[in-house]
């Protein structure tokens, strides 16, 4: 087990940057989740960390050690791929033994690390199969199996889940977060789905376009996201993002393009007189008599909760709701807005005020 | 759908007979194979069984033919020739090929410009490149000789095909040389479709570059290597017309192989029953060759089963 750390990498395809400066440390025994839209050099990344990939500037490293200038097999690290690249021509034994086999370990020594390890992730009546013959999620495990066989300094997953179906996805999604804890060993993980980040790591990494937009606990990133990017990324609906400037007579209050009024808990000095982007998570609202008019649009009612799309002025929002909500679409209803919930965010430079 | 329903004629009836069907499109395709395959493979074997000459027919003389050639030790030395001959050239063909393969495998500066060139040896018509090595090989003009020469290495030319050894072994490298296109492109094909992700895997795993070919490349391309080694083998087998033009079988029918000596014997000697014995003589070498092809092609256990 060891840290990892990035000292301002970077990295380019010819003359296209795609990592552009990256500072992360992750201590020893952390679950890190890379995440990021597609293309924002999460992958990239972790192909460095890797070996699969060189780096064009900066360092990389693990337990204190620069690894720039090492191969990949010489940096004690195990990758569970997407695709899971299993060998096709060896069965699941061989395949986690792969790397012992190749250091020339004795068949005793072999089987004393292969059996645990397929017996932790339930695949010790699979161990005589080929690849071919399992389902998407015995070979998800053979390759996570591989891995544990390894006892590496790092783990280093690239979104081994998005081949899986999604009742499957949320199982694995368990066992490999249970594993982790079980294991200790450090992890970096990559997804471009912020419910898997959310829900297993220890600290997020929100990528975007080669940067880093933010780095922290996963409610840290829910509850006080750096700017506009990390805030809609991150949540699921999406935050409601409105248009709007603060009233110059009443800080107090966000009106917004159309004309609707909005309350605001705090309005720093910063945020007066300047075009803003109103923040609100759709679960910081309930139904009230007397509050804003709201125009329903669509209802979604899920048994648990009920998902609205409401129209105030010509702005469209998401609301969730913790209750039945008989409203049907067309009619109106009064929204109350959790004021002291709500963000400001600079609509020209993305950060967030409030 | 009610009102429509006749009584069902008796075409109608044939045409939804699926095994008549099935017949009737096998048709085409049974007549071509019986006019162009079946014929003329079975015409051969008769003749083999005649002592028909050209101009005359033959008349059935049973197995004398082949009583004769098996105690020709003329015949003889054109089997060993012919084992010789293709046991040396397909495998260096696929020593060579494969490593060429390996080659172009690789991000290479100009790649397609290369696998485009490596390619020629193979599309220029046979008869040509034979005479190119033809002067290449000649005892007076050769440009190996002369190159040799001026380097200081020799003081005479070498005698390319005119000692038994020597033509053997030219013969052999000028089939090498036309040969290896087809393996090294039909392999390079086939490591194209080994995913690049094993090699990841693999090297993160800590293997060296030649544990990955040992351990990934060269099993995954088994299937692929059986193929293509048939045919090959196939090919080098029944070689003419590199022989036919460099030395007609020559010096001493040191570099005869079968199939050039069942011409020799079937057309200019004129005993076309004895030539179409030697040629019916290759079939249970070229036999050997396709089992074994049919054995190893058969799908490995790791490719069975389950979807993908």
């Amino acid at each position: 087990m060891a840290s990892v750390e990035f000292a301002n990498v970077r990295k380019s395809f010819g003359t296209h940057p795609v990592i552009k400066g990256v500072d992360i440390e992750i201590a020893d025994g952390e679950f890190v989740i890379l995440v990021g839209p597609s293309g924002c050099g999460k992958s990239t990344l972790l192909r460095m960390l890797a070996g699969l990939e060189n780096i064009s500037a900066g360092e990389i490293r693990i337990g204190g050690q620069v690894v720039n200038g090492l191969a990949p097999k010489e940096r004690d690290i195990a990758m569970v791929f997407q695709n899971y690249a299993l060998y096709p021509h060896m069965t699941v034994a061989d395949n986690m033994a792969f790397s012992l086999t190749l250091k020339g370990a004795a068949k005793a020594e072999i089987d004393k690390r292969v059996k645990p390890a397929a017996e932790i992730l339930g695949l010790t009546h699979l161990l005589d199969r080929f690849p071919r013959q399992l389902s998407g999620g015995q070979r998800q495990r053979v390759a996570m199996g591989r891995a544990i066989v390894r006892d590496p300094q790092v783990f280093l997953f690239d979104e081994p889940l998005s081949n899986l179906d999604a009742k499957l996805r949320v199982a694995m999604r368990a066992e490999i977060k249970e594993l982790h804890q079980r294991l200790k060993t450090t992890t970096v993980y990559v997804t471009h789905d912020q419910i898997e980040a959310m829900t297993m790591a220890d600290k997020i990494v929100v990528m975007h376009d080669g940067i880093v937009e933010q780095i922290g606990a996963p409610l840290e990133l829910y509850d006080q996201p750096a700017n506009l990017f990390v805030a809609s990324f991150i949540g699921s609906p999406a935050m409601n993002m409105i248009k709007g400037r603060l009233d110059p007579n009443d800080a107090l209050k966000f009106v917004t393009e159309k004309g609707v009024v909005l309350p605001v808990a705090k309005a720093p000095e910063s945020a007066r007189g300047r075009a803003l982007i109103y923040g609100l998570r759709p679960e910081h609202m309930t139904i009230a008599d007397g509050g804003i008019p709201a125009n329903v649009v669509v209802i979604e009612p899920t048994g648990s909760e009920t998902q609205m799309i409401m129209r105030i002025g010509g702005d469209d929002i998401t609301g969730v709701f913790h209750q039945r909500i008989n409203a049907r679409p067309g009619e109106t209803v009064g929204l109350s807005i959790h004021a002291e919930a709500t963000y400001l965010f600079d609509a020209e430079s993305g950060k967030r005020l409030v | 759908m009610t009102a429509t329903t006749k009584p069902p004629s008796a075409l109608g009836a044939l045409t939804r007979n699926n095994t008549f069907l099935g017949f009737m499109f096998l048709l085409p395709a049974a007549v071509f194979l019986l006019c162009f395959l079946t014929y003329p493979l079975g015409l051969g074997v008769w003749l083999g069984f005649t002592d028909a000459k050209i101009g005359r027919d033959g008349v059935f003389i049973g197995l004398d033919n082949y009583i004769a050639l098996a105690n020709d030790s003329v015949f003889w030395m054109t089997v060993y020739n012919t084992v010789l001959y293709t046991f040396i050239a397909s495998v260096l063909k696929f020593a060579l090929g494969l490593w060429l393969a390996l080659i172009l495998n690789e991000n290479l500066p100009f790649k397609s410009f290369f696998r485009a060139i490596i390619l020629l040896p193979w599309v220029v018509p046979t008869v040509l490149s034979a005479l190119a090595f033809w002067w290449i090989y000649d005892a007076q003009f050769s440009i190996i000789s002369w190159s040799l020469i001026k380097l200081g290495l020799i003081d005479t030319p070498i005698n390319f095909l005119g000692d038994p050894n020597n033509a053997r072994a030219s013969v052999i490298a000028a089939n090498v040389w036309r040969g290896i296109p087809f393996v090294a492109i039909s392999l390079l094909a086939g490591l194209q479709t080994i995913p690049q992700s094993l090699h990841e895997a693999a090297s993160l795993d800590g293997a060296t570059g030649w544990q990955r070919f040992r351990f990934i490349t060269l099993p995954m391309l088994t299937p692929i290597i059986a193929v293509v080694m048939t045919f090959s083998v196939l090919f080098t087998f029944t070689d003419f017309q590199l022989i036919y033009v460099l030395t007609k079988g020559g010096p001493v029918n040191a570099t005869h192989l079968m199939a050039t000596l069942s011409f020799q014997r079937g057309i200019p000697g004129g005993q076309l029953g004895e030539g179409a014995a030697i040629a019916v003589a290759m079939i249970p070498f070229l036999l050997a060759s396709i089992l074994f092809s049919f054995f190893g092609l058969q799908r490995r256990k790791w490719q069975q089963g389950g979807q993908d």
